[in-house]
């Protein structure tokens, strides 16, 4: 017997995990960098000096504290979420193209929360991440169902497509609501493509525990997930309670995706991106893919954000927008490489 | 029902579980099968320790579905499964898997996963999230590499694997799991003759060194025949004969369990071996009468 095979698989695992630190660093750059940009730039040791040493007398520290700061912030949870949902997904259905926004959740959360701000008229308060987790979750069984019945059954390419027609069917519910009043839907108009700006500091601390145990649990589940890669049956004769799992996961992927939805609206494809980036240098362990996921995600969404507001400055872009134009050409190289 | 003896279990002797202590999976009367009818109609069987017992059968004859059921992948509609004595249904998953593992057919791991890491998969059901990886572990994965021979290949992708290396791989895994009794539903399927003859000596010297109980469904009779120390053939959801090859593998059963009309000679070996005739239609007014 080598030494070589008496290595640990786990070492693998570590090395993988090595490149956290570096991703780590890359977020804190990022997003200090992301504070640093808007309407007037504000210099990196500014930035740090009204981290650090806020003085509230000064103009620059009140507009990184209150705004530039939160809208990082926002950046960072949703991209994680998002992305970590993503790896969720794609590792318990064992398909490359799950993703919160392909497979209906998304279109699901914000069908949802537009039905509530309508009827309500409320934009804020505790309630947004619960109708939107709701909606989550019946876009998901719309979508499945609807795949499930499709001739040979609940399939990668069958569950796309289900997902596509609910979502454009939501979607045309909402425009047709819009149309009826215009009003109440304004504030609504920018949210429905995806934005981290002008987002309330309430709806994210509603929303937070929501990323928080939807986070926890996924990391929790990564294990068992893993096992799932290589087949229901297999991971049953490992001692996976698959059910059990399944459910989980779909517990952790509806709060994720439902806090995102309620903070920024739909931003698309972060999920399906993020987690195919990460398997590139990290390898098939979800107990790696998921936290590196976070990061990565988290990283992805901040710079995003950065271009939104640079690119076209002084105009911002919606970041779901850039997320789209970024991620459109990546599904499509998915669906060359991988169906 | 002609079924031998059951012999008197010897303990599975593997290093990990050396408490002396024999692990036993029988059912009775075992009713199973995932649609309005059932697919397993009322059946008896035990693994027995330190034997390979091969199940066999025409195609839809339901020893799939009873190998499932005996994982409790399926939960029978009536009958018990009892593992150790106790009612399999009433153990966690997790403490069924330390027991008993599964090989399911025509497994795929997933893109890029190595050997190594495949065959650590082996070792989920004894570890937790606290503690997740320790010597044993080791050792138990680097002894499942070497009895299939696969530590040169440890470390290569199994989706570049040939075919038989690839179902060693998964043989390790479930090896790795250090299990009383291993289930292998159709291990040597689509497989080169030779491949197949090493895997099923593989578990056939397993199960002798080690003496843990193989539960095999195999597709062909002759290979059962020459590696099985027992035989059990199934018909419609039931077994119809059971025991050693010599005993099983006859001209009558042949045509009563597969309806099929063949020879049966004796292989140098010792074991039986069944020559088909051209035309194997014969024996259909025989299984007729057989129910």
């Amino acid at each position: 017997m080598t030494a070589r095979t008496e290595a640990a698989p786990q070492a693998a695992r570590w090395r993988a995990m090595a490149g956290a630190p570096v991703l780590l660093a890359a977020l804190v750059l990022a997003v200090l960098w992301h504070i640093a940009v808007g309407a007037r730039q504000i210099p990196l040791a500014e930035v740090v000096a009204a981290l650090t040493r806020p003085d509230p007398a000064l103009f620059d520290h009140v507009v990184i504290r209150d705004l530039r700061l939160p809208r990082a912030v926002y950046a960072v949870t949703v991209g994680a979420s998002l992305s970590v949902a993503g790896a969720l997904m794609q590792g318990v259905t064992r398909n490359p193209l799950a993703e919160p926004g392909l497979l209906g959740l998304m279109a699901g959360a914000s069908f949802a929360v537009v039905i509530w701000v309508a009827l309500s008229g409320q934009t804020g308060g505790g309630m947004m991440p619960l109708v939107a987790a709701v909606g989550a979750l019946g876009g998901a069984t719309l979508v499945w169902g609807i795949a499930s019945a499709a001739p040979g059954g609940a399939q990668p390419l069958s569950l796309i497509l289900a997902g596509a027609a609910v979502t454009a069917f939501l979607g045309a519910i909402v425009t047709l609501a819009h149309l009826l009043d215009e009003q109440t839907f304004q504030s609504l108009r920018v949210w429905l493509n995806g934005t981290l700006s002008g987002r309330s500091w309430e709806v994210f601390l509603w929303s937070s525990p929501w990323f928080a145990a939807g986070l926890a649990l996924s990391l929790l589940l990564a294990r068992q997930v893993t096992a799932l890669a290589m087949g229901d049956e297999v991971a049953t004769g490992l001692g996976v309670d698959v059910a059990r799992i399944k459910l989980l996961a779909l517990g952790a992927v509806v709060a994720l995706t439902a806090a995102s939805v309620a903070l920024a609206g739909p931003l698309g494809f972060v999920g399906l991106v993020i987690p195919h980036v990460v398997r590139l240098f990290a390898g098939s362990d979800c107990r790696v893919i998921v936290p590196l996921s976070a990061l990565t995600g988290a990283i992805y969404l901040v710079v995003v954000d950065i271009l939104a507001r640079v690119v076209l400055a002084p105009l911002e872009i919606a970041t779901g927008l850039v997320t789209a134009l970024v991620g459109g050409p990546v599904f499509l190289w998915l669906v060359r490489a991988r169906l | 029902m002609p079924a031998a003896a059951i012999s008197p279990p010897r303990p599975f002797e593997g290093k990990a579980l050396s408490r002396g202590q024999s692990m036993l999976l029988l059912c009775r009367d075992v009713v199973s099968g995932y649609g309005p009818d059932p697919v397993v109609r009322g059946v008896d069987f035990a693994a027995r320790p330190g034997q390979v017992t091969a199940l066999i059968g025409p195609n839809g004859c339901g020893k799939s579905t009873l190998l499932r059921t005996l994982a409790r992948v399926i939960a029978p509609r009536a009958g018990r499964v009892l593992l150790n004595g106790q009612d399999i249904g009433s153990l966690s998953t997790r403490a069924v898997a330390r027991q008993v593992a599964l090989l399911p057919q025509g497994p795929v791991a997933p893109e890029g996963l190595t050997v190594r890491e495949l065959v650590a998969q082996g070792r989920f059901p004894h570890q937790t999230l606290l503690r997740q990886w320790s010597a044993q572990d080791s050792d138990a994965v680097a002894r499942a590499l070497e009895q299939t021979d696969l530590a040169d290949l440890a470390d290569r992708p199994v989706d570049s694997l040939s075919g038989g290396q690839r179902q060693r791989a998964w043989i390790a895994m479930v090896l790795a799991q250090e299990t009383g009794i291993l289930l292998l539903d159709e291990p040597t399927t689509f497989l080169d003759l030779k491949v197949q003859v090493d895997i099923l000596s593989l578990l056939a010297r397993i199960a002798r060194d080690e003496g843990r109980s193989i539960v095999v469904v195999l597709h062909e009779i002759n290979m059962a025949a020459a590696f099985a120390d027992n035989i059990a053939m199934m018909a419609a959801g039931r077994i119809l004969a059971e025991g050693p090859p010599g005993a099983v593998v006859t001209r009558a059963n042949l045509a009563r369990v597969f309806d099929l009309e063949a020879e049966v000679l004796s292989a140098p070996g010792g074991y039986p071996v069944c020559i088909p005739a051209r035309s194997g239609m014969a024996g259909h007014s025989l299984r007729a009468a057989a129910e």
